[in-house]
């Protein structure tokens, strides 16, 4: 039944078209039916596929569906092809199922929003390119998905458009991501250049049999790939788009901006693992861009008040977790993290949106608390994805992912002292700042009164995501632990295992027991800080030292602070400057002339008959004199 | 029968013609405009007929008819605009008629 693969992308687009096109005619009724249902299909059918290619798996495992051609050009043969393999196949799992989910929350969200139609249009299209994107057999037709989910991202973000700082925020993202994109860009240029070809399997072939390892042209591919990654994936040094993009509605947030797209950079780098076999410096530089943020933005999400913007870091930062997985050659580690991600994440920002919605758009959690007797179905699922989060051992999916990727970043061949130490840090930091946002918001004494309650179609979605948080992580278990090794077998059909352990490298119980304790530090810190010494954490920022860091780290760093003076300024400083130069009179040199005529023009009418009579006999009179004297 | 020279019919025609397009810039009144209209009409029909004459041709006096007939539809017209603009302006005078303008 794989022929049934081109419905999967199929189908959202068709709810958007219908959407997009009749919407305003639909009822309120029929619209988040519509929606919803569509994406719902589409999980339906991914799962369908997604069991028989289980059960009777195609030749090497892979599948490719040529739909229809589309470019030919020359040498270049671009056809709108789908390619399924163990890696797509997850991918596009999680993504349609947990994107029906949330449609299905986000039916309860917006139901008193006057735009809804245009929100599900928007969120249908962005389900559509994003598989789009991950089943593209050639690069042309992923980058095809991931602008598709570019411009979806900066639409939604913009959503509530009559607010401009929620424009601002849109396009802020969108040009941020821009820059990572032209890197893609001249990626996918110098890749057809040089292997002549964009087909992703051919180029993985040709490229392992014509670049030696550690040839250049291996490294600048894989450095302008990982541009494109870090811009969509919101990772150093192009991470400054993602807080601002909690702009969008909440559901948006948990699809687009924490499960889905972006984590598309983690999936360019693993659908492209050849290349960065091949080109080790390029690798090591993935490892560093994510050891760098994960750090970073950790100590950022400890620092904000607004409740959205700290599950924005700490979404860069488990993203960050992803790419050292990547950079150190555990390709599966980061999958399965993505995948148990996608869970636990998305399933904070629902919660989070419910409590904003229940105290009427409330964001900052210094003037929440006590919640937890007030929503408790809420306070259970963001405790479950809060120590999915945190990597509570045993019982959730986040220890068995994120233990694997921190000790593989030390046991793995390319991995390296410094990058497990900074993963145990990570660890450290997340716990804490994981249980800084369930203190303050469901602790304590309540501060802001609860106006209404979320319905059943905002807490089912909710409790599947606490479950699949919870069991998502027994696909893969430590040696220790049972050993099973479903999820890691099944995408070794597409993605190499991990290059040989390190000799002399710590066993996979020691790297555990560290995470586990680090854990525990930073639940105490958290523990401490906010419930029972609550004003040692005020103290804290009151010398001037401490207030000046909190401030660095509330800012991210100063990024933007930097940004604004390396960028933004001169180029706006230079507009102003150059607005009137030579090219831009020639422009308003046409526009006067113009004017010139008008007004020459508009003094002849009159009004008066006798005028215009006597300019027709003038003008008859002239005309006969010409054809009678020339 | 004696035959008028065809250039005198046109040199009347001309004059005829010139007398018309006079009256219609220098008068004021709109009734007197149209009057000097029909002036012009008559000229072009006389250089039709003279011309048709000329040739021995009957396709001036064709013309001529035409001309009256559309003249006949003309005068309707205009005399109806005429008293319209009479109920509007309470004037015959055609400058007062100005207002559109640009």
């Amino acid at each position: 039944m794989l022929n049934l693969l081109w419905l999967i992308p199929a189908l959202p687009m068709a709810g958007f078209l219908i959407l997009g096109l009749f919407g305003s005619r639909l009822s309120r009724q029929a619209i988040p039916i519509l929606g919803a249902g569509s994406v719902g299909l589409s999980a339906a059918v991914s799962l369908w596929v997604a069991g028989s290619f289980f059960i009777s798996p195609p030749a090497g495992y892979a599948y490719t569906q040529v739909l229809w051609r589309w470019l030919e050009a020359g040498s270049l043969h671009l056809p709108i092809a789908l390619y399924l393999d163990p890696l797509s196949l997850i991918m596009m799992l999680v993504v349609t199922c947990v994107s029906f989910l949330i449609h299905v929350y986000s039916a309860g969200y917006m139901s008193d929003d006057e735009d809804m139609s245009r929100f599900f249009a928007y969120m249908n299209l962005f389900v559509a390119s994003m598989v789009t994107l991950l089943l593209a057999s050639n690069l042309a037709l992923l980058l095809l998905g991931w602008e598709g989910v570019g411009l979806c991202s900066y639409l939604l973000i913009g959503f509530w458009y009559r607010d401009p700082v929620n424009g601002y925020a849109g396009r802020k993202a969108f040009i941020v991501t821009r820059v990572g994109d032209t890197s893609l860009l001249i990626g996918l240029f110098l890749l057809f250049r040089h292997l002549g070809t964009l087909d992703i399997q051919t180029l993985m072939e040709r490229a392992a049999h014509q670049w030696p390892v550690g040839s250049p042209l291996a490294v600048a591919a894989g450095l302008l790939l990982l541009g494109g990654a870090v811009g969509k994936s919101a990772q150093l040094p192009l991470q400054t788009w993602l807080p601002d993009a909690m702009a969008g509605p909440t559901p948006t947030s948990a699809l687009i901006h924490a499960a889905t797209m972006v984590t598309a950079g983690v999936y360019l780098i693993a659908r492209m693992h050849v290349i960065y076999q091949l080109a080790p410096s390029a690798q090591f530089a993935v490892a560093v861009a994510g050891a760098a943020t994960l750090t970073l933005a950790g100590f950022s999400a400890l620092t904000q008040a607004d409740i959205k913007r700290a599950l924005a870091y700490s979404t860069v930062s488990q993203i960050g977790y992803m790419f050292l997985a990547l950079g150190v050659g555990a390709w599966s580690a980061a999958i399965f993290h993505f995948m148990t991600h996608a869970f636990f994440k998305a399933l904070l920002f629902l919660g989070a949106g419910m409590i904003i919605e229940s105290l009427d758009h409330e964001q900052n959690m210094f003037k929440m608390g006590g919640l937890r007797k007030e929503l408790p179905v809420v306070f259970w699922t963001f405790l479950i994805a809060g120590c999915a989060l945190a990597g509570v051992p045993l019982v959730t999916a986040g220890f068995y992912s994120k233990g694997l990727i921190v000790w593989q970043a030390e046991a793995s061949s390319a991995g390296r002292w410094g990058f497990w130490l900074v993963a145990v840090f990570g660890v450290f930091l997340t716990a804490a700042y994981t249980f800084r946002i369930i203190f303050l918001t469901f602790f304590g004494e309540p501060k802001s009164h609860v106006h209404k309650r979320p319905g059943l179609a905002m807490t089912v979605p909710c409790v599947i995501l606490a479950a699949l948080s919870m069991v998502g992580g027994f696909v893969k278990t430590p040696e220790f632990l049972g050993n099973i090794h479903i999820f890691t077998g099944f995408l070794h059909h597409a993605l190499p295992p991990v290059a040989a352990t390190r000799a002399a490298s710590m066993s996979e119980m020691g790297s555990e027991a560290w995470v586990t304790l680090a854990l525990m530090a930073g639940f105490a810190v958290a523990y401490f800080c906010y419930i029972y010494r609550p004003e040692f954490s005020e103290s804290l920022t009151r010398p001037a030292i401490g207030k000046a860091l909190y401030r660095f780290w509330k800012s991210d760093w100063g990024m933007d602070w930097l940004y604004d003076r390396l960028f933004v300024w001169p180029v706006m400083w230079f507009a102003r400057v150059d607005a009137r130069d030579a090219v831009d009179s020639i422009y308003t040199g046409m526009a006067r002339l113009c004017e010139l005529f008008y007004h020459g023009a508009r003094q002849t009418e009159t009004g008066r008959l006798r005028w215009y009579a006597a300019a027709i006999a003038l003008g008859a009179v002239i005309f006969v004199a010409v054809v009678l004297f020339l | 029968m004696a035959t008028v020279p065809m250039m005198h019919a046109l040199l009347v025609a001309g004059i005829l013609f010139a007398l018309g397009v006079t009256g219609l810039l220098v008068r004021r009144n709109i009734l007197f405009i149209l009057m000097s209209l029909e002036v012009m009409l008559n000229a072009a029909g006389l250089a039709f007929v003279a011309a048709g004459a000329r040739w021995g041709q009957t396709d001036g006096q064709v013309v001529f008819i035409f001309i009256l007939s559309m003249a006949a539809a003309e005068v309707a017209v205009g005399l109806a605009l005429v008293i319209q603009i009479y109920h509007r302006f309470k004037s015959f005078d055609a400058d007062r008629a100005s207002e559109m303008k640009g």
